[in-house]
């Protein structure tokens, strides 16, 4: 490989499929349930924690020589907080609707247990490019979690993706719908969030036997 | 050589094959039992769990036809084509061809769906697990058709059963390990996937969903309402049934679950063959009564008056809330399922008692869900675990106790 060696390409590779942040280190997950039920939502948010994970952990890691380890915690949270201030104010000022939408989610991308996380395990200990890396590729297997799981939920649930009808109009009785069709409301509430989830956890590790847990 | 030779021979030739389990399911189904007890201290005894299974299915039949019949007479009732009964049980107006046919023609198709599709998919899981298929979904098959509203659409019914088995048993492992009860996870399925067809004064009656259409379209016909008891006590509405219809089901609600009468025998049933546990059915009513009388209390003490939205359900009389919606149906099939309910005696009270107490509750304060007893039981259902563990903590801590003033 040109661009990155093979550690490297391991950094941004590994998170989305067997190191996956949400259906194997099962992080993250509140979020997974709280914003996927639209499609629009649920993209916006993979593409805020990209940006405040890929740059958070290049800060931590050019800053990890000068925190001292007993206020670290406090250091990683205003690096975090910054940048979700920033993503906020930027979605407040650009989309609206939609930041009224993710509401709260946005300010609580801070207690994001899989940016803190990333920032202890990794951008402590490593440096900026690679730090970088890792943080792009564990935002990315999170976000390719919710894309997934809200391309389901969305489907199913309002029988639209991205707000385009895509099913017919329930209302209308058109497409699918002129066949007796109905939406699936329970998609829409959290609990099916999680069974997706589940459902992706099954599939994933019936593919990979390695990844099942010893209990 | 005999035809038992012949498949036994059948089978061990084909001892390898990816497709045995299918077959053997079949062949121990009319036979004989998957493993019969061998050697040592074992109670020698007949009921195997096929047998355990169709005793059940047994006690649920007349249910089943009972439902067939008030489908068909809940149809024409509503129609206006027949009286209603007054002759009470065997009314002639009741037991007719006519309400079979309609009854049949609603509900046979459930029951086909609901079998078709649950014992496919554990078909499908005993292959690719490669173990022998098991017999739980038998009972709940039958279950389902019998829980829900009679015009249910038949697809939806098939995508709750797919649901249910899968991610309310196969993914803990088959039968004997779920957690919830299988037939009520595909119910709360429905009933949170498509309220509309779950509650409301639409769906409990064949034929005034269409009726609906009909009148939207622009026909000029009387709208039908066939709302349920509870529908109508939540509304704060008298109530147009007697507590004869109630208690014989002659009233609108879910296909089986309607005649208080069929269900009680088929619990004596379940008591008598030792199939059931009466102390769950006995402690869940006891919980109900208690629930019910408190209600009634601080209704008839006038702390909660007319013109709350709870008096309605409140001030019903706390026997009628055993005999109508689901709670007699629920209480003696589903909350007495012996893989989820609690499994010590102690914990079987509790347990039923908690079943019983949380249907009247949540009856009364959430009108959003009338049906409060499958609520309750899968709620409890996961909780039984925490109250066998307790238990058999208190019984060992109380054990250790004794123990101890032997010994000092």
């Amino acid at each position: 490989m040109g661009l990155l060696s093979k550690k490297d390409a391991a950094l941004i590779k590994d998170p989305l499929a067997d190191n996956n942040p949400i259906t194997i280190q099962v992080l993250g997950i509140c979020s997974a349930l709280a914003i996927t039920a639209q499609l629009e939502a649920a993209i916006v948010m993979s593409f805020s924690v990209l940006f405040v994970l890929g740059i958070g952990n290049v800060v931590i890691s050019l800053m990890r020589n000068i925190i001292p380890s007993k206020i670290r915690i406090i250091v990683q949270l205003i690096v975090v907080a910054a940048l979700v201030i920033i993503v906020d104010q930027v979605l407040k000022a650009f989309a609206y609707e939609l930041s009224k939408t993710l509401s709260v989610f946005v300010g609580l991308i801070i207690t994001n247990c899989i940016i803190m996380g990333r920032f202890e395990a990794f951008a402590l200990g490593n440096g900026p490019w690679r730090s970088f890396l890792d943080g792009i590729g564990n935002a990315a297997g999170y976000g390719v979690i919710l894309i997934i799981v809200a391309f389901f939920r969305e489907l199913l649930g309002a029988g639209t993706l991205l707000g385009f009808p895509v099913l017919g109009d329930p209302i209308e009785k058109t497409g699918l719908y002129a066949f007796g069709y109905e939406n699936n409301g329970f998609m829409l509430l959290a609990p099916m969030a999680l069974i997706v989830v589940g459902i992706i956890i099954w599939i994933q590790r019936t593919k990979n036997k390695a990844l099942v847990e010893d209990h | 050589m005999g035809l038992k030779d012949k498949l036994h021979d059948f089978k061990v030739k084909n001892k390898n094959k990816k497709w045995l389990p299918a077959f053997s399911a079949i062949h121990t189904f009319l036979f004989l039992p998957d493993e019969t007890t061998h050697g040592g201290t074992h109670i020698k005894a007949a009921d195997d769990l096929k047998r355990t299974m169709n005793t059940v299915i047994l006690a649920m039949i007349p249910c089943l036809i009972f439902g067939m019949f008030n489908a068909g007479y809940q149809h024409h009732l509503a129609l206006g084509d027949i009286q209603a009964a007054s002759s009470g049980f065997f009314s002639s107006e009741f037991w007719t061809l006519d309400n079979l046919t309609v009854g049949l023609w609603k509900i046979l198709p459930l029951v086909i769906i609901s079998y078709g599709v649950g014992l496919g998919i554990e078909f499908l899981f005993a292959i690719l697990k490669g173990h022998e298929v098991e017999e739980g979904y038998l009972v709940t098959g039958m279950l389902v058709p019998l829980i829900v509203p009679v015009d249910i659409p038949l697809w939806m019914l098939a995508v709750a059963v797919a649901f249910g088995v899968v991610i309310g048993k196969e993914v803990f492992g088959g039968t004997g390990m779920n957690i919830l009860n299988p037939a009520l996870t595909i119910r709360a399925f429905l009933f949170f996937a498509y309220p509309t067809w779950m509650s409301g004064d639409k769906v409990w009656v064949h034929g005034a969903v269409a009726r609906d259409k009909a009148i939207a379209a622009g026909q000029n016909l009387d709208a039908i309402s066939g709302e349920t008891i509870l529908g109508t006590l939540a509304q704060g509405k008298d109530v147009a049934y007697s507590a004869a219809d109630m208690f014989l089901g002659f009233i609108p609600g879910s296909v089986g679950e309607t005649s208080a009468l069929l269900i009680l025998l088929g619990g004596l049933f379940l008591i008598f063959t030792k199939i059931g546990s009466w102390r769950i059915m006995l402690s869940s009513v006891i919980g109900a009564v208690v629930m019910g009388v408190i209600f009634n209390q601080i209704a008839t003490a006038g702390i909660v008056t007319e013109s709350s939205k709870f008096y309605g359900l409140m001030s019903a009389p706390f026997w009628e809330h055993l005999i109508i919606g689901g709670f007699a149906f629920g209480t003696v099939f589903m909350a007495t399922d012996p893989v989820t309910a609690s499994q010590t005696t102690r914990g079987k009270w509790i347990y039923g008692f908690l079943v019983g107490f949380i249907s009247i509750l949540i009856r009364v304060f959430n009108p959003a869900y009338p049906e409060g007893v499958m609520l309750a039981i899968l709620l409890m259902n996961v909780f039984a675990p925490t109250i066998d563990h307790y238990v058999v903590q208190g019984n060992v801590k109380r054990r250790l106790k004794r123990v101890k003033v032997k010994t000092a």
